[in-house]
């Protein structure tokens, strides 16, 4: 993609003083999501999101561009096979799951 | 102000939503074929569906002087059975009569698999057959890239006209394919597993506003009937002119929708 530089008709002032508080208000969301797995009960074994989440994040620290679709395609399922059939498996996980896919659940739009 | 909302599922939606989208400056909406939440047993409750879309949600619209359009398809979710997929295919073509279907949709593919893609080559076929427009739903989350490809790929070896077809859901990841290949593009404004406002708005700067619009998918699950209005101000807050958000939140969709000539809006609507 060519050179963005100037396509957002703010300025960077102007972009931190809109946009400040509410992701610094996100990004203590993920914060406290992290918490949260911490504190939880013991037992559990990590999941494959909170993986993915994590890589993400570093993704998101590193200073490239187009951050959103790297993430986006970091999230993506990018095998070229295809399953027979769908059944037992509906829903998105939102990240790859290493094994096999599952779920029964799912966002409806 | 006016726009359309291009993509909503106001079966989903109570008619207060109607209201409040028509005190908001929606004119006109056009609502493609989904997934109710869980899977119907018979082709019947497709029928019965269909029935709903054409001739109960126009009247339902037009109390609050919103116009009402759709698109029939069996959609992805319950397309995995081909069997009976077919069944309810098949009772599309007397729907195609109706005078607010627009086209066929919202097909494409839900998990990527072997029947849902037979089933789209098939509601691709009968688009074809009949020089309908066609409405693309893209997978969610993981499973969009990948899905987004295969779905062009089966587009693209019908003969039907890539500007005749737009493709929804398309993030950053997926929207720069699909612009390039010549079809139209929809952003879907969906908390949790789609666009926020302000990252339509960040598309829209980068990739321009040629063949995209907006639209809120609004259905039974948390989303926002009043996605699009929130968007355009979105984009006024950033300084964008009048007429950029006119282009894609009324003037794009009213241009791609026109190529049905089934698509009109009233004389004091434009």
């Amino acid at each position: 993609m060519s050179d963005l530089t100037g396509t957002c008709p703010l300025s960077r002032e102007q972009i931190v003083g809109q946009y400040f508080l509410e992701h610094r208000a996100r990004l203590l969301d993920i914060a406290a999501f992290l918490d949260r797995l911490d504190r939880s009960v013991a037992g559990g074994q990590p999941d494959f999101r909170e993986q993915a989440l994590v890589q993400a994040l570093h993704l998101v620290a590193d200073g490239g561009p187009q951050r959103t679709a790297r993430v986006l395609n970091l999230f993506s399922d990018m095998s070229q096979q295809l399953p027979q059939s769908a059944h037992g498996m509906k829903g998105a996980l939102g990240a790859v799951k290493p094994a096999e896919a599952a779920g029964t659940a799912g966002a409806s739009a | 102000m006016k726009y359309i909302d291009p993509h909503i599922h106001m079966v989903s939606r109570t008619t207060d939503d109607y209201q409040r989208m028509a005190q908001s400056g929606c004119i006109a909406v056009t609502e493609p074929a989904f997934w109710a939440g869980f899977d119907r047993s018979s082709a019947q409750g497709f029928a019965d569906y269909f029935r709903q879309l054409t001739e109960y949600e126009p009247r339902r619209a037009a109390l609050f002087g919103i116009r009402h359009f759709t698109w029939l398809c069996i959609n992805p979710k319950e397309a995995d059975d081909p069997a009976f997929a077919r069944d309810v295919v098949a009772l599309i073509p007397q729907f195609l009569k109706c005078d607010t279907v627009l086209g066929i949709g919202e097909i494409g593919l839900n998990k990527n698999t072997k029947n849902e893609l037979i089933i789209l080559e098939e509601q691709i076929r009968l688009a074809e057959e009949h020089n309908q427009l066609i409405l693309v739903h893209t997978p969610h989350l993981e499973d969009k890239r990948k899905g987004t490809r295969l779905i062009m790929d089966a587009l693209s070896a019908s003969t039907i006209d890539p500007g005749r077809i737009l493709i929804d859901h398309v993030e950053e990841h997926t929207v720069a394919d699909v612009l390039d290949r010549g079809f139209w593009a929809g952003m879907t404004l969906y908390p949790d597993t789609k666009m926020t406002p302000q990252r339509a708005t960040d598309v829209i700067e980068m990739y321009g506003s040629e063949r995209i619009w907006m639209n809120s998918a609004g259905d039974w699950g948390c989303s926002d009937p009043l996605a699009v209005p929130k968007a355009r101000l979105e984009m006024q807050r950033r300084g964008h002119s009048a007429q950029l958000i006119d282009r894609v939140t009324l003037d794009n969709p009213r241009t791609f929708l026109s190529q049905s000539p089934k698509f009109r809006l009233g004389a004091e609507s434009v």
